[in-house]
């Protein structure tokens, strides 16, 4: 048998990224790059790196699906499917005893509840605002003239914390330079801004319901102070992937083997 | 009532509204090309076209002729027709606005007077009416009355009290008490007691007498073309369905807004026979009908056929909805040898003023019924009575019957709530776990 590979592409607000895979689920490469103002050159650009990293050409990709907000763009794409999706079949390939993926995206943060194959049991998402996603964080960085690893430094969960009440990413925006204009620590007002994303991720996880081991994806999995206070919130520990950031293209990678596979078995074909 | 008044309005009912009709049919561009994902349109969709057109175009004929009320939706308004009022539906008139795109406009002109934007879009629009006489069915009269319910929400209430203080007008208002458990004696009684002791008002603003036996027929008629409404829901049960929701969005227009006229009544037989007709030769709303979902809450306007779309090309049909249901839904306690007290259970006990124990009930009940494989809840800015709950009855719905269920954040009538590539990835997400729920 020749070998396999396949790819997921996942073009979300913030970054795009891929995973190239083989038939047996191996991962061969992973490439994360801003995406810009254009989706579809991003794509190309990924894509092409991910295949020099693996050593592959374009043509010995068997499938590739394309997921995440720029998804109509991937004009090589095989299929389609929603990050959503994607991030629990990641999750569940990473850590097979996922029951809750917590994926906390540049524009959007969701809880997805997974069967133990992988599939989408159900879902919730943050409404329209960006609060609470790696925007809001982002958004901030920027305010507060730190980096984002600067704000990911672990903190101590029972320091004081500067409260951020508002709800909407402008409006904390404006609270953060008022507590600043007032002197207030920035170590103070970072750990603040965590606690209001961790309070935003634990209502939609408390209004879906917590099953199995809880995975934590997306590229706000490596703000080590925000992981160590929703772990206090959630009361356990979270499954941290080394990447967290290309978990969505890695579960399109496998949803474009599985669908390979599932219709090799057809009797169809 | 002025004879000159009175003969023009005449002449346009026998003459101008043909007339209108004819000319509406002669303008009409070529009609849109049907999708391949649908079945074959409704007939009926003309028919219900000139009625309501017919409607709106008369009601500037009025002046003169007759009493012009502007009514709630769930309002008991056979009484008002009993004095022969010419009704106008502010919420359906904002339908029709919101689903011409046009809401954020009028929307505009009412937060520029000063109302908030958490105002319900159907109050803007039609605040936004009044304030600049603009309105997409070319002209409405200024009502002679108003006529509100609490049973729907508590807006409508200061709604209607801001336009009867800029019109310096009378509103009368049906006070209906939320039916916490279920509805006692003292709550029917005390309905049924300012239902009577409206009849000396409405007579003085209609000029006309209160007759039992007229009322009565009213209420006959009322009680028929409910039951036909909710027969032609029924036959939704069929698979495939014979219709879509979002064809019943339509098609609830008259149950709403002529409910107690013969014109909804003979309506809803012709939309009968033709439903009736479609099930028995099996013909569908959708071409290939593979998923049933329910809906709930009220209509995005602005985006019914993108939605109607979206799903019919996806092989999924809505079957079922709360909204379209609660004109069907209590109508059955009307009695005419009870008026007032059939009137008081009717009314007091629609959806939207009932717990949400009830409504749980019947959502499951809906469900099962209609053998439906999935939900899609509307939360909807405008209307709190009706998205309050919301994820409570997601929860234990999803939960208690194993069935796939999404909550899409938008507005009625406000086109400036709904996000687009936030509802799609919502709604594909849920079309797979659809998919795989049912293949899986």
């Amino acid at each position: 048998m020749a070998d396999l590979y396949f790819a997921g592409v996942d073009v979300g607000s913030l970054s795009t990224d891929v995973s190239i895979i083989d038939h047996s689920g191996k991962v061969l490469s992973e490439i994360v790059i801003p995406t810009g103002v254009n989706g579809s050159e991003a794509a190309e650009e990924a894509f092409g790196s991910a295949l020099n990293l693996a050593d592959l050409t374009r043509e010995g990709i068997t499938a590739i699906t394309a997921t995440g907000y720029g998804r109509a763009s991937v004009a090589f794409a095989t299929g389609k499917t929603t990050e959503i999706s994607c991030h629990g079949v990641g999750a569940h390939q990473l850590f097979p005893r996922t029951g809750t993926v917590i994926d906390i995206g540049g524009q959007d943060s969701k809880v997805i509840q997974i069967d133990s194959h992988g599939r989408m049991l159900d879902f919730t998402m943050n409404d329209k605002c960006a609060a609470g996603t790696g925007r809001f964080l982002e958004v901030m960085a920027n305010r507060l003239e730190l980096d984002l690893d600067e704000l990911s430094s672990p903190l101590n969960i029972k320091g004081e914390s500067a409260p951020i009440s508002s709800t909407c990413t402008v409006f904390a925006e404006s609270e953060v330079i008022s507590l600043l204009a007032k002197n207030t620590p920035r170590e103070e007002i970072v750990h603040g801004l965590q606690r209001s994303i961790v309070n935003r991720i634990w209502s939609m996880v408390t209004s879906i319901g917590v099953e199995g081991e809880v995975t934590l994806t997306g590229g706000v999995a490596h703000n080590k102070g925000l992981v160590a206070l929703l772990e206090e919130k959630l009361g356990l520990t979270l499954n941290i992937p080394e990447n967290p950031q290309t978990v969505g293209a890695l579960g399109g990678a496998h949803i474009a083997r599985r669908a390979y596979q599932s219709n090799l078995e057809s009797p169809t074909n | 009532m002025s004879i000159r008044a009175e003969l023009k309005y005449k002449i346009m009912k026998d003459y101008g509204a043909p007339a209108l009709m004819v000319l509406q049919d002669f303008k009409r561009r070529k009609p849109r090309p049907i999708p391949e994902a649908f079945g074959p349109p409704l007939e009926s969709n003309k028919r219900l076209k000139e009625i309501l057109s017919r409607h709106y175009f008369l009601s500037r004929y009025t002046p003169g002729v007759k009493k012009v009320a502007w009514v709630t939706s769930g309002a008991p308004v056979e009484l008002l027709r009993a004095f022969d009022f010419y009704t106008i539906y502010p919420e359906n008139h904002s339908a029709l606005v919101g689903a011409k795109k046009q809401g954020a406009d009028y929307c505009g002109i009412a937060e520029g007077s000063g109302f908030s934007q958490d105002l319900c879009s159907y109050a803007r629009i039609d605040l936004g009416h009044m304030l600049s006489g603009k309105t997409p069915a070319g002209k409405l009269p200024k009502p002679d009355l108003l006529f509100c319910s609490n049973n729907i929400c508590q807006t409508v209430l200061y709604w209607y009290k801001a336009i009867a203080h800029e019109l310096n007008i009378p509103l009368i208002h049906f006070d209906a008490p939320f039916v916490t458990t279920e509805q006692t004696e003292a709550d029917i009684n005390y309905m049924a007691q300012q239902l009577q002791d409206m009849i000396p008002i409405l007579e003085r603003v209609s000029g006309r007498i209160f007759y039992l036996n007229i009322f009565e027929d009213i209420l006959k008629r009322s009680m028929e073309t409910s039951k036909t409404w909710g027969a032609i829901l029924d036959a939704m049960k069929a698979q495939p369905a014979p219709m879509t929701i979002f064809d019943a969005f339509g098609h609830l227009a008259p149950i709403v807004s002529l409910r107690g006229l013969p014109v909804a009544q003979d309506y809803y037989h012709f939309l009968m026979d033709e439903i009736d007709t479609r099930v028995t030769q099996g013909i569908g709303a959708i071409s290939d009908e593979r998923y049933r979902l329910i809906w709930d809450n009220i209509a995005i306007w602005y985006k019914v056929r993108f939605l109607a779309t979206f799903f019919a090309e996806r092989k999924m049909n809505f079957v079922t909805a709360t909204y379209t249901n609660a004109w069907a839904e209590t109508t059955g306690y009307l009695d005419v040898k009870n008026p007032w007290t059939s009137m008081a259970k009717t009314y007091g006990q629609i959806i939207l003023n009932n717990n949400l124990k009830h409504r749980l009930d019947l959502m499951k009940k809906m469900i099962k019924t209609y053998s439906v494989d999935g939900m899609v809840m509307h939360s909807t800015r405008s209307c709190k009575p009706y998205s309050v709950g919301q994820f409570d009855l997601r929860k234990t719905i999803t939960a208690d019957l194993d069935l796939p269920a999404v909550i899409l954040d938008a507005d009625i009538a406000d086109e400036r709530v709904w996000s687009e590539q936030q509802i799609h990835t919502r709604l594909e997400a849920f079309c797979e776990t659809l998919e795989g729920s049912k293949h899986g």
